[in-house]
């Protein structure tokens, strides 16, 4: 395996957004992934995304953890500043970098194994902090690199690819997510781009903790009969509670559908979030109907997708800390050091 | 009994019963010494528990400036019925018992002097809220000490003046109950008794502070703006002291709102994990912590040297392995710290002596952990870290900038500069580094804790990894001309032999080492102040035909990374260990080496040699 730079040729006509930038720009090197793999979908869907969206790439930092998952910054964003930190611990970082200078827009990506396996604690605690970031899982159930081991989010019966069934209990991220005060909250599924994009733009313009659980199979280890991880198994059980058109405060909103159907929300930034609800008596801004709900179609056998739940006014940590509008690594000398007078001061306090 | 007088040279010990408001009342008893001019040395021994069980102050006063700790009591204040007979039979022949005698106690020793100060009665006739009782009780014995060691009671006033001056309400109150304390001994007792202090002039315009305070100073000096910490003892208090002077030093005037941000992370993990974060995203950033936050640590420590980013790692030690004794003092994470993580790993460690080296290295810290992008651990221990001592003034050079170390600008990448991430342009081991989102189409890279070339691309080839892992040791060698150089201080005359030590042992050295020369035993001292070792240590061990080698820990673990890192004949070096969790004291050294030496063998070099 080895870094792979992508060809730079652009068709001449090759479109541009709004900041003159093409999707090409936001893409990364070739991906080293297998065939097929749904995180490919995902590193596309994250390309589009911040194309759509207009945003400079170099404005976003990257992170991640270890795994298959943890790999794909590489395959998107290559003008942007990646992290490919330690496992499990992708989110301490990026509370780290957040602290350090808020300006930035923060994407951390993560897989199962990584989130909910050695780094429960880190995803709850980043999420129940409320660090400005948009957090994606990959979420496959199964460990890749290592060849085909369950995750914990791996439901129980579920059987492995070897044959063995899997009799631990699975963690549903989303759940978690709800009651640890995440402020956005989605799932969603490698394989329904048309649900995803939407989802990566409204996650990553949200100015508070962003999850989203994105059900992505693996080709090589999970997508056998058995699995309920599969591209067949997703596609037979997702139940969409809404559609999501993201837009921007820039753009216009065009009525196209029936009343009733469409919620309309309003971010802080200004941002729009145009809801097309399928599941009727769904409300996203419920967060313990929304665990309900959530509970209830699982019970059922339904994988729930859309966007679960969000809080368009939300706090994140430098609110909290009450810290200062300058990035903090932007603080000039003689605002971080009191000088000799003061020590003076200081030291007479002592005697 | 009569007893030869003994002025400012004395040891008291308070035994009193956690969380009964002691604390206050003996540093003020503390404080009151050193404003007579006397040099005194408080140090706390509390075992690991908050409320009800014993803990004990026991304050050195040494006119001669001695600020290491000394075995024996010579007053003992005994507060606490738990530890009476522990307490009694500690105190040397010829010493004094005070005690609260409104139950009067039958004469424990025929040695001692007992002095008793019927305190509960005297507080339940005076106050009758029991808060009150409690904490007055305490000011009454200082006001009783006061009297009986016949130290100012004007200098207490001024001090309990000064210290309530937000409160002004309880000046009053405090004042009376000092007096109260005072005149009860001054008709009770023949006052002085023969321990006292005498006004003098050796304190100078030193300051008293703890480590862990002056470590967080150093901190705000030095720039920081990001601290991750998870609390454990005994660095909880520099995290927090670091919060108290952000408060104060780091407010933007005109909004209120902090220039810097700390976070309580949820273990030790996620703090280093939030600092290297932050060091990676341009900021200055520390934890602090001990032993076991170390041990928690290790794997994200050789990511960061690994993939070179900055971070300060303050480990204020205690006894491991372990929970081991976690309020008790040692040297024993240096090890731990000199090689944390997996693979080839070394990082740079600063061992500060004292409350005014852990504000300079502190600060210090910063400029070289960005300097040389990698994590720098700041060694305090216990002693130091948590207790008061008398050091040299803070000072602070006002042209002083931060040294904020090969960062690589947006206009340098535009005007088309070379960037390697992992390039050593200058040759010293250092290559440029980026922070994120300094320029739109240059300068971005990805980090990872997986091998790669100059450019930063990810490459398992044998040659590339080989390549960085040299440029790593190169890199740790330009560090050795960064870090502070050892402390020399050669005997009077020529010896044969040498004594290395560090941290906190510095006090007790220096006295172990005139001791040792009133008995003709030379020594040349070498104070080692950080790792990687200066190539003056190794001169100093080749100039020296035994070296002893002082520390706090059972292993010897100074003396087993000079041995690895300097290639050093392990017999030339001799070990002087101290490490049952006590403060190592100069008896305990100059016995050791004074018993290795022997005076006979001792015959200065020049001598030696026709």
């Amino acid at each position: 395996m080895s870094f792979l730079p992508k060809p730079k040729l652009h068709h001449p006509e090759l479109a541009t957004n709004d900041i003159g930038f093409t999707r090409r720009d936001y893409e990364g090197a070739i991906s080293t992934l297998c065939a097929g793999c749904g995180h490919d979908s995902i590193s596309a869907a994250i390309i589009r995304a911040c194309y759509e969206l207009s945003l400079p790439p170099h404005r976003i930092a990257k992170l991640s953890g270890i795994g298959c998952s943890s790999k794909t910054p590489t395959y998107f964003l290559g003008a942007a500043h990646g992290f490919n930190s330690v496992h499990g611990r992708m989110p301490s970082v990026a509370t780290g970098a957040y602290l350090a200078n808020r300006e930035l827009i923060y994407l951390g990506v993560s897989g199962d194994g990584d989130s909910a396996s050695i780094g429960l604690g880190q995803f709850a605690h980043a999420l129940r902090r409320g660090i400005n970031m948009t957090y994606i899982v990959e979420n496959n159930g199964v460990y890749g690199l290592t060849k085909g081991q369950f995750s914990a989010t791996s439901d129980r019966g579920s059987t492995s690819k070897k044959g063995a069934t899997n009799t631990d209990a699975a963690i549903d991220l989303v759940g978690l997510a709800l009651q640890l005060g995440a402020t956005f909250v989605a799932r969603s599924f490698s394989g329904d781009k048309a649900q995803l994009v939407p989802l990566i733009k409204a996650a990553l313009q949200h100015p508070g903790a962003a999850f989203i659980d994105c059900i992505s199979p693996c080709v090589q280890f999970n997508n056998h009969v058995g699995s309920t991880k599969s591209f067949d198994y997703i596609r037979e059980h997702n139940e969409a509670v809404n559609r999501l058109d993201y837009i921007t405060g820039r753009s216009e909103i065009t009525a196209d559908y029936a009343p009733g159907e469409i919620e309309v929300v309003v971010q802080h930034d200004g941002g729009v979030l145009r809801l097309r609800k399928l599941a009727t008596d769904y409300d996203p801004h419920d967060r313990t109907s929304a665990l309900r709900y959530l509970q209830e179609r699982t019970v059922a056998g339904e994988i729930v997708t859309g966007l679960l739940y969000v809080d368009p006014e939300p706090e994140n940590l430098h609110q909290r800390l009450n810290t200062v509008a300058t990035p903090l690594n932007a603080l000039e000398d003689r605002l971080l050091c009191p000088g000799s007078a003061m020590l003076e001061t200081l030291n007479a306090a002592l005697r | 009994m009569t007893q030869a007088v003994r002025i400012n040279d004395f040891i008291v010990r308070f035994a009193n019963i956690n969380g009964s408001g002691s604390a206050s009342a003996n540093t003020l008893f503390a404080r009151a010494i050193l404003r007579m001019g006397v040099p005194a040395t408080p140090r706390n021994i509390f075992p690991s528990n908050i409320q009800g069980l014993p803990t004990w102050y026991e304050v050195r006063i040494s006119e001669s400036g001695h600020l290491g700790a000394r075995a024996g009591t010579d007053l003992m204040v005994a507060m606490n019925p738990q530890t009476w007979d522990h307490d009694v039979a500690s105190l040397t022949p010829g010493g004094y018992l005070f005690y609260d005698s409104t139950r009067p106690a039958r004469k424990p020793r025929d040695d001692i002097t007992v002095l008793g100060m019927p305190l509960t009665a005297i507080c339940n006739d005076v106050y009758s809220d029991s808060r009150q009782r409690q904490i007055f009780k305490n000011v009454i014995y200082v006001g009783g000490l006061a009297a009986l060691l016949d130290i100012e009671p004007e200098v207490l006033e001024s001090l309990i003046s000064e210290q309530f001056k937000a409160k002004e309400k309880l000046i009053a109150p405090n004042l009376a109950a000092m007096r109260l304390g005072y005149d009860h001994a001054r008709k009770n007792f023949d006052c002085p008794i023969a321990l006292r202090v005498r006004r003098a002039d050796r304190v100078g315009d030193r300051i008293f502070i703890d480590g862990n305070s002056a470590a967080a100073l150093g901190a705000v000096y030095g720039g920081a703006t990001v601290c991750a910490w998870y609390p454990i003892t005994p660095s909880t208090s520099l995290a927090e002291a670091f919060a108290r002077y952000t408060k104060n030093l780091r407010k933007e005037p005109e909004t209120g709102r902090l220039r810097a941000a700390i976070v309580q992370a949820e273990d030790e993990l996620a703090s280093i994990g939030m600092v290297i974060g932050a060091g990676w995203n341009g900021a200055r950033a520390f934890t602090a912590t001990s032993g076991p936050g170390i041990s928690l640590m290790q794997e994200f420590l050789g990511l960061a040297y690994f993939a070179e980013i900055p971070a300060v790692v303050f480990d204020v030690q205690r006894a491991g392995p372990s929970t081991g004794m976690p309020t008790r003092t040692q040297q024993c994470d240096v090890m731990a710290c000199a090689y944390a993580s997996h693979g080839d790993t070394k990082h740079v460690l600063l061992f500060p002596e004292d409350p005014y080296e852990c504000f300079v290295f502190g600060a210090q810290a910063f400029d070289l952990a960005e300097r040389l992008q990698t994590p720098v651990f700041v060694l305090l221990d216990l002693d130091i870290g948590m207790n008061e001592r008398l050091s040299a003034p803070f000072s602070w050079d006002d042209a002083r900038k931060m040294d904020r170390g090969k960062v690589m600008t947006a206009a340098e990448l535009e005007a088309g500069r070379d960037f390697g991430r992992y390039l050593d342009v200058d040759g010293d081991g250092i290559p440029y580094r980026t922070l994120p989102g300094t320029h739109p189409s240059k300068g971005a890279y990805f980090t990872r804790g997986t091998s790669r070339d100059e450019y930063a691309r990810y490459t398992e080839d044998g040659d590339a990894y080989r390549r960085n892992m040299e440029r790593l040791a190169r890199k740790f060698t330009t560090a050795k001309t960064l870090v502070p150089r050892p402390m020399r201080r050669d005997a009077a005359q020529p010896t044969r032999f040498g004594a290395i030590y560090y941290g906190s042992t510095s006090p007790a050295m220096n006295e172990a080492a005139e001791m040792l020369a009133a008995e003709g035993v030379l020594l040349d001292l070498l104070r080692i102040r950080a790792f990687p070792f200066h190539d003056e240590v190794m001169d100093f061990v080749a100039e020296h035909e035994k070296v002893f080698v002082v520390e706090q820990n059972r292993d010897a673990q100074l003396r087993s990374l000079l041995i690895i890192e300097g290639d050093i004949d392990p017999a030339r070096l001799v070990r002087v260990l101290h490490y049952d969790g006590t403060p190592i004291t100069a008896e305990f050294i100059a016995g050791e080496i004074g018993g290795t030496v022997g005076t006979a063998n001792v015959v200065p070099l020049r001598k030696a040699r026709p």
